[in-house]
């Protein structure tokens, strides 16, 4: 009987199982990948490397040189990797080795923002891509609305903060409503909404009287009032970490509460569960699906305060989101749509690009190589299974059970 | 058949009241409103005197017809005139509770496109021609891109990767065009390129049963990634070698390509665009009318049932998707044998994003999706062309465009769509 009325509910669409497959999964199976996406990385690494090539070419006299110029490309990628993300044993002291360190945090703090309005409409069971938009717009609107109204040092700061998170909210609202109202694709928006505020920004910083520089030709805006940037968290030894950084992790926080404790979040939790029930349970559904957009666009809108007050100072253009914005769908979907998931994640993949850097300046290895290790990453990390069976470990209880359900489901359809 | 028939005699007790569900849709009416009154306000603030000409000549065709002047000003105050008609119809129409065809939206979409044409290309030269063959041709990676995200989708393995293929294809097919200096060679390799990202996609959608969504994604950044480390570290040392493309040059077909105006629009193109007008035909018919199509949407919208006669859900799905890939990769060869003889690090620069917008735009439908991916390669062009024009309109306002035609088609056109029942769904054979 029971049986019957569950069959008979209305199965929730496709975003709503994306969420369901990101909080599986535990932490063995995200170090494994990790190791997984470091042997990829590696073999990249010794692949194309010029040493390896030139060593191969006389393999059969000396084929140990050839492993020898395998393990200097790889070792010698990977330490220049640590010493730009955590900390420079090459620097004279441990205040200055560790300034790496604070340059990690100081690139996760946008992507922690982003992915935290990524991973808040997933939970919603919206997939928004639009995080790139959010934040040029965001920025472009904090510019507009509060570059000029030249206030006192706290003050200034907190108004640019806040133009900057109602213009990512402005921006991604717009998409939220026209799927509430419409029913249009939210996929297929945020992209669109995307290149539309490239475009728009790109206008307003090429415009005089707009946002274009004062006596400037050049597309970039005016330079963030000194006194809207944030202050060093650490003094000025540390240019990277900002107060910023703090301010996010108190986002974060509130993001935590706002889906895992407040009453709002519980009817969002429940949209993303299944529409159909929560419409059945007397939610208003499309109104959620706008709120969740709005939230999200505040915390792209975020992302974009820490760009502007904190990373790039002297006038943006319209690619201040610097791929930040779909960085924050991977950051997002590692972190497994869950708060303080998504600032480890965000953290990680912040040191991952600090890393980059040094990897390309000393060993000249392109940045790119990072791109390739964080997308292994989330794929394993989304596949159990495959990991499982790499480094043969057992079945889980989770498939054993989807292979029973799905033969009762096909002996009923039989019938 | 009779267990069946018992069954819903049993179930209806109660004599069936039929009941109808009126719909009244302002969607519509708004969007068509608004749009006329956009041109109404344009014309009104920034009249432009003097003529268009539209230029009717060009291609190899021994027929040239002449240029026809149009007054600006006067056929776009027509024009607004018969789309505030169309609008107002549909405004009657839906307060009556009925659609309005669907030819009356189209001729509304073509007058609108005449009057801004005329407006925004008075003392100016309309090429007429060009304009519509650069469409064709700048479709094409959208077109087969939506062929592959449409069997996908059919078959039930949603494709968000299509970005990734085209992008790998465009990567391969320079690669091989530039070796073997043979640009067929290369269309074989854009094939390999988009198959070898789709089966990442078929092996983690349908082995690991991991979300579709999340793998697509995921092998966007991968690809990237991929293709701007390898360009970097291995194309950019031996551009000679490997980065230069063969490409693809304009091959009229003998009697067609005479026709004057469609035959120099529509036969006076790259081999490959003749391959998309075999492939939209091919993927249709073969959707709808044989064995493979009816399995292939079986398998899409109820795994079950198909398993139960006996298909095989997941092969069919491996096979299908890999098929896809190899599709939307025919679209990479694009922009390294038809567009640029070379690759450069992200070219596809998000158009394997509007082909999945053309996916769902056109519902499913390969043909549907076709138009779409047209449409959106027109906007593209008109831009071009208005840049040349130098309207009253900033230029950034104009590569705006494509994208708002977009959100204008899907949030007022198109609306809620409805997915194969199945796409997104792994298949656990029980």
């Amino acid at each position: 009987m029971s049986e019957h009325t569950s069959a008979s509910a209305p199965e929730a669409p496709r975003g709503n199982r994306i969420l369901r497959e990101i909080l599986r999964g535990n932490v063995v199976t995200t170090i494994l990948a990790f190791v997984v996406a470091f042997v990829v990385g590696g073999i990249l690494i010794a692949a194309t490397s010029v040493d390896v090539r030139t060593a191969l070419g006389y393999f059969a006299a000396r084929p140990g040189d050839t492993f020898a110029a395998i393990w200097d490309a790889i070792s010698g990628g990977y330490t220049a990797l640590f010493r730009g993300a955590i900390y420079n044993d090459r620097q004279d002291s441990f205040a200055a080795g560790i300034g790496s360190l604070t340059k990690s945090i100081g690139y996760a703090a946008p992507l922690i923002a982003a992915g935290l309005g990524v991973a808040l409409a997933f939970r919603v069971g919206m997939f928004n891509i639009g995080a790139q938009g959010q934040i040029i717009f965001g920025a472009a609107f904090a510019a507009l609305t509060t570059f000029r109204m030249d206030l006192p040092w706290p003050v200034q700061i907190l108004m640019t903060l806040i133009g900057a998170v109602v213009g990512g909210a402005i921006w991604a609202g717009i998409v939220g409503l026209l799927k509430a109202k419409t029913g249009a694709h939210e996929v297929i928006l945020t992209i669109m909404f995307n290149y539309i505020a490239v475009h728009l920004v790109t206008w307003m910083v090429s415009t005089s009287g707009v946002l274009q520089k004062t006596g400037s030709n050049q597309p970039i805006s005016d330079p963030t009032p000194a006194a809207g940037i944030y202050p060093d968290l650490l003094g000025a030894r540390y240019p990277a970490l900002d107060w910023g950084f703090v301010v996010v992790i108190v986002a974060a926080v509130f993001v935590w509460w706002l889906i895992e404790r407040s009453s709002l979040g519980m009817r969002m939790r429940a949209v993303g569960e299944n529409p159909h029930a929560a419409r059945a349970a007397g939610i208003n559904v499309e109104r959620i699906y706008v709120y969740a957009m709005l939230f999200a666009g505040g915390l792209a809108g975020l992302a974009a305060s820490q760009q502007i007050q904190g990373a790039v100072t002297s006038g943006f253009t319209s690619a201040i989101d610097a791929g930040f914005g779909f960085d924050a769908i991977t950051v997002a979907l590692l972190g497994r749509s869950r708060a303080f998931g998504t600032v480890a994640a965000g953290l990680l993949f912040g040191a991952l690009k600090a890393g980059s850097y040094s990897m390309q300046g000393s060993e000249h290895i392109p940045v790119d190589i990072v791109l390739v290790v964080q997308a292994v990453v989330v794929l394993f990390v989304a596949a159990p299974p495959l990991v499982r069976t790499i480094f043969f470990l057992p079945k889980s209880d989770d498939e054993k059970r989807a292979r029973r359900n799905a033969k009762q489901a096909k002996k009923a359809v039989a019938r | 058949m009779t267990d069946i028939m018992q069954d819903v005699q049993a179930a209806s007790e109660q004599p069936i009241e039929p009941r109808r569900v009126r719909v009244r849709s302002w969607k519509l009416p708004i969007t068509l409103g608004a749009a006329t009154l956009l041109l109404a306000l344009l014309f009104l603030v920034a009249p432009r005197p003097g003529n268009a000409n539209f230029r009717l000549a060009g291609g190899p065709s021994a027929i040239q017809l002449g240029d026809i002047a149009v007054p600006a000003m006067p056929a776009a105050w027509v024009s607004v005139l018969i789309m505030a008609l169309i609008a107002a119809w549909s405004v009657a129409v839906a307060v009556a509770y009925r659609r309005l065809p669907i030819w009356a939206t189209l001729i509304f979409a073509v007058i609108g496109v005449f009057g801004f044409l005329a407006w925004s290309g008075s003392e100016h030269l309309v090429p007429v021609v060009s304009l519509f063959a650069g469409t064709l041709s700048l479709s094409v990676p959208l077109v087969f891109g939506g062929l592959g995200g449409v069997i996908g989708e059919r078959v039930g393995v949603v494709n968000v990767a299509i970005e990734g293929q085209l992008l790998f294809g465009a990567f391969s097919a320079a690669i091989l065009s530039s070796i073997t200096d043979n640009a067929f060679v290369g269309l074989i390799g854009a094939m390999i390129g988009g198959v070898l990202v789709s089966l990442v996609l078929a092996v983690f959608a349908i082995k690991y049963l991991v979300e579709q969504v999340i793998v697509g994604v995921v092998l966007n950044v991968l690809v990237m990634g991929l293709t701007t480390f390898l360009y970097g570290i291995v194309l950019v040392p031996n551009e000679e070698a490997l980065n230069r493309a063969t490409t693809f040059s304009s091959w009229p077909i003998p009697v067609l390509s005479e026709i004057p105006v469609i035959g120099a629009v529509l036969f006076n193109q790259t081999f490959i665009v003749y391959l998309m007008y075999v492939a939209v035909a091919l993927v249709t018919w073969g959707l709808f009318r044989t064995r493979w199509g009816l399995r292939l949407r079986a398998v899409g919208e109820h795994p079950q049932a198909a398993d139960t006669v006996g298909i095989r859900v997941n092969p069919t799905r491996f096979w299908n998707v890999t098929l896809a890939g190899a599709i939307a990769g025919l679209g990479g060869a694009y922009f390294t044998l038809v567009s640029v003889p070379q690759f450069g690090e992200n070219m596809t620069a998000g158009l394997g994003f509007i082909a999945l917008a053309t996916v769902i735009f056109g519902q499913w439908h390969p043909v549907k999706a076709a138009l779409a991916g047209l449409l959106f390669a027109f906007a593209d062009q008109l831009q071009r062309l208005l840049v040349v024009f130098g309207t009253p309109i900033p230029s950034e306002f104009m590569l705006m465009l494509p994208y708002l035609v977009t959100v204008l088609a899907v949030a007022g056109f198109v609306g809620k769509s409805r997915a194969p029942a199945a796409s997104g769904k792994p298949y656990i054979k029980g």
